[in-house]
């Protein structure tokens, strides 16, 4: 029986290949495959897909380097079957992994997984900040997945094999799932909304620039991921006016230009001064408080928005899963959440409710596995 | 994959895109969109002694167990022109292994040791899994942990062997098979 349904499931297959090589055919947006091999991991400069969950766990106390490794390898080859659009091996459903849809699947190691394989940490957890209100069953975590594609199935199915090879090894601590705008509802590269109705992500570095690699990559191919849980406060939002939240950010709602320009992408004049000598741009605005201007020390956002069950009293429990990547946490994401913790007006709107940092480690090539240059 | 849905894809499709897709498993969608990813082998190292070059195994996985009965799955790929079969089977993991199938007998299934063991076709492939055929690990005497790497030997009916090695893999199913007594072996 499973030979049958395997079999139809790779006869499937091959008609779609053969298929996509005829040029009339047009490739399918759940048919395009994200690479998985490379001195870099997917999913961090990849064009974010429309859906993401963000796994963390808590290693087992008998989960030794030796452990580690094998987990590594298995989770590895969950990965670089299901993102090329295969079955996991010994996969219970192997009709789910088509589409992939873009999966990609990205693996962190927190500073709890280095002590577990007797190792030093090369990254620890960020300093307190006061704006933050942390709990923990968003915060922490030894080891990070991150599964991205433009289906949530997809994301299920990967979510399913991964978390079951994992649990031998690892407890979870959490799970947050995200979501932007459908695949194919905008324009790729085009900047999305988050929650409260503002673009999110405009002053981004552009992937394939080398701003962009000095900002988020190491020498070694690792680079660093911070993850905020950040809850919007839209009861109170909601009672601001649209002139009150375009100060508060210094752009415009509905264009996403900054409160001296016309368009998106105009850059912002922090000097402007208006009318009565105050800069038209607030001391205290979202964009002037998070802006960097050497762009060796920008971040990469990449977050994601969370909407969760609405209460009894019809309050939404919604916000952002605000992800960042970059070559030094300390460097360059602590000053700039220094900044917006002093003196943000948004602070007055969003509260952060988790957070926690890992290592992305380089990516492999075909006979790799990820982390092996820490845990072998 | 089989070999013979490889041939069939190859008489289907002659451009060498396909081609390069030669590996035991092909990806389930072309990705005309992306750089083409080279298709990742999906065979686990597999040391064929000279007598038997012929025979692969692509997938071979075994399922965890503390102690005591589990058993190894994989697809066997017999790359030559005249059929294969295997006979017996090897690990240091247990001194009894046996080669077993899965049958219906009246109305219940049970698992038996498979007469004249497994023959793999010229050209061919045989598939091992959960349900069907399988290698019996009748007695193991170390615990197969997830992500370890467990050796087996086959032996072949013309005296040849055919080593390769196995992942444990955690899995839920596939433990009717092993109920003491429910096999007439």
């Amino acid at each position: 029986m499973a030979d049958l349904t395997r079999r139809g499931l790779l006869a499937g297959g091959v008609v779609a290949g053969v298929a996509a090589l005829t040029p009339a055919a047009s490739a399918r947006a759940g048919e395009t495959l994200v690479p998985f091999h490379g001195p870099r991991q997917a999913g961090v400069a990849t064009e974010p897909q429309a859906h993401a969950v963000f796994v963390a766990f808590d290693l087992r106390a008998t989960t030794d380097r030796d452990a580690l490794a094998r987990m590594m390898r298995l989770l590895t080859d969950d990965a670089r079957r299901l993102t090329q659009g295969r079955p996991a091996l010994a996969d219970t459903e192997p009709e789910l992994a088509t589409p992939a849809a873009r999966l990609t699947v990205t693996f962190g190691f927190g500073p709890g997984l280095y002590a577990h394989a007797d190792l030093k940490a090369p990254i620890e957890p960020l300093p307190r900040f006061s704006i933050d209100k942390l709990e923990k069953r968003w915060s922490g975590g030894d080891l990070l997945v991150q599964i991205c594609a433009d289906d949530p199935l997809t994301v299920s199915h990967a979510l399913r094999m991964i978390v079951k090879d994992a649990r031998s090894f690892a407890t979870v601590r959490w799970t947050q799932r995200g979501f932007r705008r459908a695949a194919g509802t905008q324009p790729g590269g085009q900047t999305q909304r988050n929650v409260m109705g503002q673009l999110d992500g405009t002053a981004n570095p552009k992937p394939g620039t080398p701003d962009f690699d000095l900002a988020v990559w190491r020498p070694d191919g690792s680079t660093r991921l911070v993850v905020r849980r950040i809850r919007a406060e839209l009861e109170t939002w909601d009672a601001a006016d649209v002139v009150a939240k375009e100060f508060t950010i210094g752009r415009r709602l509905s264009t996403g230009a900054p409160l001296t320009g016309t368009k998106e992408q105009d850059a912002p004049d922090f000097a402007a001064k208006g009318a009565h000598g105050f800069p038209v741009i607030s001391e205290y605005a979202h964009i002037r408080r998070a802006h960097v201007g050497d762009p060796r020390l920008r971040i990469l956002r990449r977050p994601y928005n969370y909407d969760e069950d609405v209460t009894a009293q019809g309050h939404a429990d919604s916000g952002l899963i605000f992800a960042s990547y970059q070559a030094d946490v300390e460097r360059q994401f602590v000053p700039i959440q220094r900044q917006l913790a002093e003196a943000d007006l948004l602070n007055e709107w969003i509260t952060p409710i988790g957070s926690a940092v890992f290592v992305i480690p380089p990516g492999c090539d075909e006979t790799g596995w990820i982390g092996r240059e820490v845990l072998s | 994959m089989s070999s013979r849905l490889v041939s069939s894809l190859l008489a289907l499709a002659t451009a060498a895109t396909v081609v390069s897709c030669g590996s035991a498993e092909t990806p389930t969608a072309a990705a005309p969109a992306t750089t083409a990813p080279a298709a990742a082998p999906a065979t686990a190292p597999a040391a064929a002694t000279p007598a038997a070059p012929a025979l692969s195994i692509t997938d071979p996985w075994v399922k965890t167990a503390k102690e005591g009965m589990t058993a190894a799955f994989g697809t066997l790929v017999n790359n030559s022109a005249a059929d294969v079969t295997v006979v017996s089977g090897a690990s240091p993991l247990s001194p009894m292994i046996e080669l077993h199938e899965v049958v219906d007998k009246d109305g219940k299934m049970v698992m038996q040791p498979k007469q004249g063991g497994f023959v793999v076709p010229a050209g061919g492939s045989h598939e091992l899994a959960p349900g069907g055929d399988h290698i019996m690990i009748m007695d193991a005497k170390e615990p197969v942990e997830p992500g370890a790497e467990v050796p087996f030997t086959l032996t072949l009916a013309d005296g040849g062997t055919f080593a390769f090695t196995a992942i444990g893999k955690d899995f839920a199913g596939a433990k009717e098979d092993y109920q003491p007594g429910s096999h007439n072996g």
